[in-house]
């Protein structure tokens, strides 16, 4: 079966087609930049598809990144997802971004416990905290980087690169490889979980509920 | 007909997600997810709580609108989406349904501008537009004279306002009156038991000075806050807001100038054909008093229903399917959403 992988949860927006068979990654493609995902996406998924000699009807299921990360970066991923699977009859599992990380990290090389990091805007950062073998036991959640239990560990991803006074010890990979949401979308398959694609936000929306209403004469 | 495209439309440029299916210009299916309750509380759309609502509500309504159409995806011969203006978080969520669609299906994609759709619905209404049409487009986010020679590709602004959109005003005015929001509906509503004459609020920008400089641009802030002045004098003075008579006689300000400017315009321009869009299009006021002055002038006058007046899929697909049938040309898969897409530019 060939599996789309995707995340836009963070500052980098992929797509890969990975073949669970021979765990070959066909075809691959991304870009890292502020705020273009809804631009990048649909033609780096063209591109994944294309370098794999692979047409969209040939896909057996999609994976996507489901955060956490900025919210409407990660919402164009999982409509994206969404809609690419109702039309293919397919079905789409979503993946906690972090976990992706952390199972790069882990199949890497990365020995012990540590963290995966990623930002999270106003000056706050997403972590989440993984035993060794890259199983998470904490996390995801938000703070800011200050307030991150467990600082001293190793720390994958880009928020913590972004703050070396907070974390210690940064280690790569900094951005979601999509070919391990794609591995990790076929584990979630392969365990035969129902697919979640609710997105990590973490935050409630900035809105207070109208109270009185404002005077435009002194009272 | 079943050589004619069939063409679904995406519109999420503000808190509604609609998904229209046409083929041609026969509508096959028209749903609406509205998040407006989840709005009524913060007494206005929050952007991010419209958004999310988007991703929420995106496939099941576009499985309803296939269902209700009774077609296939594989069906589809192109995608249209609304590529702006509006919200850009809630714009976004359409425009990445739209690509994938187009992806998935291999087929065009269309980027369309919000406004041009509002012009463009009326075809499933009332037939092909007359070209040129002079278009009036009034909701909770425009308010726009439009000359319209041709809805695919030719679009030209001669006003819009320079303030508060009038279904703001209606809002904010609603909120003064403890009307819920939103308060177009409310305020049609009450307003009809009350006296059109009872206060006379200011017109915006329709004195000899402002026309010289606005002629087709509205100003509704003024207005708003002349009805707040005038209620917190009453209320000052311990005495009942006649919440029915100072609706009525806000609306009227409204609908006189929107009415007057439209007209003038068509005279202006030598346009025979005016047609009214957008939420406040389904202002009962609005219409008759539209109605009344397009007949006196020899005017025709066109206004969809207000199902089609509000934000919807059917005008973005209604748009789209015009656009496949002129050969305009389709969008590219890097398609951005612009939450100030200029008017004139119809398509990207």
């Amino acid at each position: 079966m060939r599996i789309l992988g995707l995340d836009t949860a963070t500052a980098s927006v992929a797509a890969a087609v990975l073949d669970v068979g021979s765990d070959r990654v066909l075809g691959a493609a991304s870009f890292v930049g502020p705020a273009a995902h809804g631009e990048q996406l649909a033609p780096l998924v063209a591109r994944a598809l294309a370098d794999a000699g692979c047409r969209p009807a040939d896909l057996g299921a999609i994976g996507v990144g489901r955060g956490p990360g900025p919210y409407t970066g990660l919402r164009v991923g999982l409509v994206h997802a969404e809609v690419l699977g109702w039309v293919l009859q397919i079905p789409v599992h979503g993946v906690v971004t972090h976990d992706a990380l952390a199972a790069q990290a882990a199949a890497d090389g990365l020995a012990g416990a540590f963290l995966v990091v990623t930002d999270a805007r106003r000056r706050e950062v997403h972590w989440a905290r993984y035993a060794d073998g890259g199983d998470r036991v904490a996390g995801p959640d938000v703070a800011a980087p200050a307030q991150v239990p467990h600082r001293d560990l190793p720390a994958v991803g880009a928020g913590a690169a972004a703050h070396p006074d907070a974390f210690a010890d940064p280690r790569p990979p900094l951005h979601p490889d999509p070919a391990w949401v794609a591995r990790l979308a076929a584990r979630s398959i392969r365990a035969g979980s129902a697919p979640d694609v609710t997105p990590l936000y973490l935050r409630h929306p900035d809105a207070v509920a109208a109270t009185t209403r404002k005077r435009v004469t002194p009272p | 007909m079943g050589d004619e495209p069939l063409v679904l439309g995406i519109e999420t440029s503000c808190d509604e997600t609609g998904i229209g299916i046409v083929r041609g210009s026969t509508l096959l299916a028209d749903v609406v997810a509205s998040s407006v309750e989840e709005h009524a509380r913060f007494g206005g759309v929050v952007p991010e709580v419209a958004s999310r609502a988007h991703l929420e509500a995106m496939v099941p309504t576009l499985a309803e609108a296939c269902r209700r159409a009774g077609v296939r995806p594989g069906d589809l011969d192109a995608v249209a989406v609304t590529a702006g203006p509006g919200l850009a978080g809630a714009l976004l969520v359409g425009i990445a349904a739209a690509k994938a669609l187009a992806l998935g299906l291999g087929v065009p994609l269309h980027g369309v501008n919000h406004l041009a759709a509002h012009v463009a619905v009326d075809v499933l209404e009332h037939g092909p537009l007359a070209e040129p049409t002079m278009a009036l487009l009034v909701s909770g986010g425009h308010s726009s004279l439009l000359l319209v020679p041709d809805v695919t590709a030719d679009v030209r602004p001669l006003g819009s306002t320079i303030d508060d959109a009038a279904g703001e005003a209606f809002d904010k005015v609603a909120r003064v009156l403890g009307l819920p929001f939103p308060g177009g509906p409310h305020i049609d509503r009450v307003a009809g038991a009350g006296d059109r004459a009872f206060v006379t609020f200011p017109r915006g920008l329709s004195a000899p000075k402002d026309l010289a400089r606005h002629r087709f641009d509205f100003s509704f802030s003024g207005l708003k806050t002349a009805v707040a002045r005038w209620v917190e004098a009453k209320e000052a003075q311990g005495e009942p807001v006649p919440v029915a008579d100072v609706a009525a006689s806000f609306q009227e300000a409204v609908v006189d100038v929107l009415t007057r400017k439209a007209v003038a315009a068509c005279r202006e321009h030598g346009v025979d054909d005016l047609q009214i869009g957008g939420g406040v299009a389904a202002n009962s006021r609005l219409r008759a008093l539209a109605a009344d002055r397009c007949a006196a002038v020899g005017i025709r006058l066109r206004v969809p229903r207000p199902g089609l007046c509000t934000d919807n899929g059917a005008m973005v697909a209604a748009l789209g399917a015009a656009m496949v049938a002129r050969g305009r040309p389709a969008s590219a898969l890097d398609l951005p959403a612009d939450s100030s897409l200029p008017v004139d530019v119809v398509a990207r």
